[in-house]
């Protein structure tokens, strides 16, 4: 089943476009790596799917966007559908807000109160993102003071704390270190069970342990969609496909 | 065969080269640091040769006391609380609506005409001269409003005068805050008024207090603004009283008791107006002191 459909989508930076017109669809349960070398349009491609790229004001799009088949330029609640998606940024940001309030923020936005309904999703989103055991104990101080590798998990717990059903992870290792990164690989594999899982990665290594189907974006258009399998086995179509796989260029 | 070892004379030896890069280096830094020390003699000076002159006259009873003998002798209490009371009501006005329009312009505006339009007034508003406001809220507020000369209008005229500047300092406070905290919560699904909320205005407050408190100081000094709108050459009021005006009322000001002390008024005792002078300058150096230990106390509590 179809969990994200994208059509024809083109992005365009003023008169610079950087999406041109690409199509995929994203099934339910599965994890979805996209790779491709810097500037291929990965992280434009994720703003679309949320529509944060509306606070990005010469930003213009095109194409359609469907998440759950809900065109996402028509949809009545633009907040909902954010809420619906989790969004994972490459560098860990933690509010300058306690550690309880980086996690209890998106469902206080969302307008919960009840102090043990927010208890109980920030042990869920901190013991999910696997940094429960480290912080249960200061759950007041500030989630700024915490190092990079927890506060990227701190990133994802608060994610996680929308309740979405989709999880969009954007580069999420390229700040951390390589026990913190495996740690996060398995908090995903888990996720996987309840969610589906969109992985932007620029390792390829990463994307062939952990994903299902593989995109290969390349200057905003795509090379290639098949099984990780085919992609990583030397099986791929594309010539460019395997030359970027096999790390002959990016 | 091995390897000749690389020739090791000459890589830190002091070439002339290195010499006058060095000689560069130190004159540069002389001339910074003196020009850098030479901006506290003015002040030193002006603060020292006012007090010195002021001396005789200053004490708390000269605060307090009201001016005696037709200006001649006495105290400033009149032109002293009219100046708190010009102060505080036009940054009571121009701080909530200069903030929000900050905040609008600078987490909400989308670049259009209209808010090109915006900017560009507050940029010239700012640099607009004082008399110009003055002439300007003498006939908007004196005679357009019908407020007549009052506290109300000089207020007023004040709080024009200080918006665009307030406006600005603001804008740059929100701007210190990473766009990156913005972005984490817009992901999340809140509003860009929870985000605002939550995160931008907590952490720009010092930045945003400090330019409003600086702005007090300038306030204070302006003389032509209230001169045309509702400071008057004298008042009686009595020693002491808090609340000697009401906002219909004209009042004295520290600035224009100032001015019309040096020229206005003959056979003046000498030391009067410097020490008028001290008072002015010495509200404002408390003011701006707390300003600073305010920032201090806020920048403790950065959160990043």
């Amino acid at each position: 089943m179809k969990r994200i459909e994208v059509q024809g989508l083109r992005l365009a930076y003023d008169s610079k476009e950087v999406l041109h017109g690409i199509s995929f669809d994203v099934y339910h349960n599965e994890i979805f790596a996209v790779i491709g070398p810097a500037q291929s349009g990965k992280s434009s491609m994720l703003r679309c799917l949320n529509r944060t790229i509306d606070f990005t004001a010469n930003a213009k799009m095109s194409g359609t966007v469907r998440v759950d088949g809900e065109d996402v330029r028509r949809t009545r609640d633009v907040y909902a559908l954010r809420r619906k998606i989790g969004m994972v940024a490459p560098l860990p940001v933690g509010l300058p807000l306690t550690i309880y309030d980086n996690v209890a923020f998106a469902p206080r936005a969302a307008g919960l109160s009840g102090k043990a309904d927010l208890d109980a999703i920030v042990e869920r989103c901190l013991r999910q993102a696997a940094l429960w055991d480290e912080v249960k104990d200061r759950l007041a101080n500030l989630g700024t003071a915490l190092s990079g590798g927890q506060q990227q998990r701190l990133t994802i717990a608060r994610a996680l704390s929308h309740q979405p059903e989709i999880l969009c992870l954007d580069e999420f290792s390229i700040a951390i270190d390589p026990v913190t990164t495996m740690r996060i690989e398995d908090v995903l594999k888990e996720l996987r069970r309840e969610m589906t899982i969109v992985l932007v990665t620029n390792l390829t290594q990463q994307a062939r342990r952990l994903s299902d189907r593989t995109m290969f974006l390349l200057d905003g258009e795509v090379v290639e969609i098949d099984r990780s399998d085919v992609i990583f086995s030397g099986a791929a179509k594309s010539k460019r496909t395997k030359d970027y796989v096999s790390g002959v260029f990016g | 065969m091995a390897l000749a070892p690389a020739p090791t004379t000459g890589r830190f030896a002091r070439t002339p080269h290195v010499a006058r890069k060095e000689r560069a280096e130190k004159l540069a830094r002389a001339v910074f640091a003196a020009m850098a020390a030479a901006m506290v003699v003015p002040l030193l000076l002006i603060v020292g040769y006012l007090v010195w002159l002021a001396w005789p006259t200053l004490s708390l009873e000269f605060i307090l006391d009201v001016p005696r003998r037709g200006m001649t002798d006495g105290g400033i209490w009149p032109a002293f609380v009219g100046t708190l009371y010009l102060v505080g009501l036009s940054l009571l006005v121009s701080t909530p609506i200069g903030v929000m329009a900050a905040v609008y312009l600078n987490e909400y505006a989308r670049d259009n005409w209209f808010n090109r339009v915006v900017n560009l007034a507050v940029i010239n508003l700012a640099g607009v001269p004082s008399i110009v406001h003055a002439l300007f809220g003498l006939g908007a507020f004196v005679y357009a409003a019908r407020f007549g000369y009052s506290i109300l209008s000089a207020a007023l005229t004040l709080a024009i005068m200080t918006l665009p500047v307030i406006i600005a300092s603001t804008r740059e406070a929100l701007a210190s805050v990473p766009i990156a905290f913005r972005e984490a919560c817009w992901n999340v699904g809140a509003t860009r008024w929870q985000t605002i909320r939550a995160v931008v205005l907590p952490n720009s407050i010092s930045g945003i207090l400090t330019g409003v408190i600086l702005q007090v100081s300038r306030a204070a000094g302006e003389t032509a603004p209230v001169m045309f709108t509702g400071a008057v050459f004298y008042k009686s009021v009595a020693r002491g009283d808090l609340f000697p005006y009401a906002l219909t009322d004209q009042c004295m000001a520290l600035s224009m008791h100032l001015y019309t002390l040096a020229t206005q008024v003959p056979n003046v005792k000498e030391s009067l107006p410097y020490a008028t002078a001290v008072v002015l300058l010495g509200s404002v150096l408390v003011v701006n002191a707390s300003a600073i230990a305010l920032r201090v106390f806020l920048r403790g509590r950065k959160k990043w």
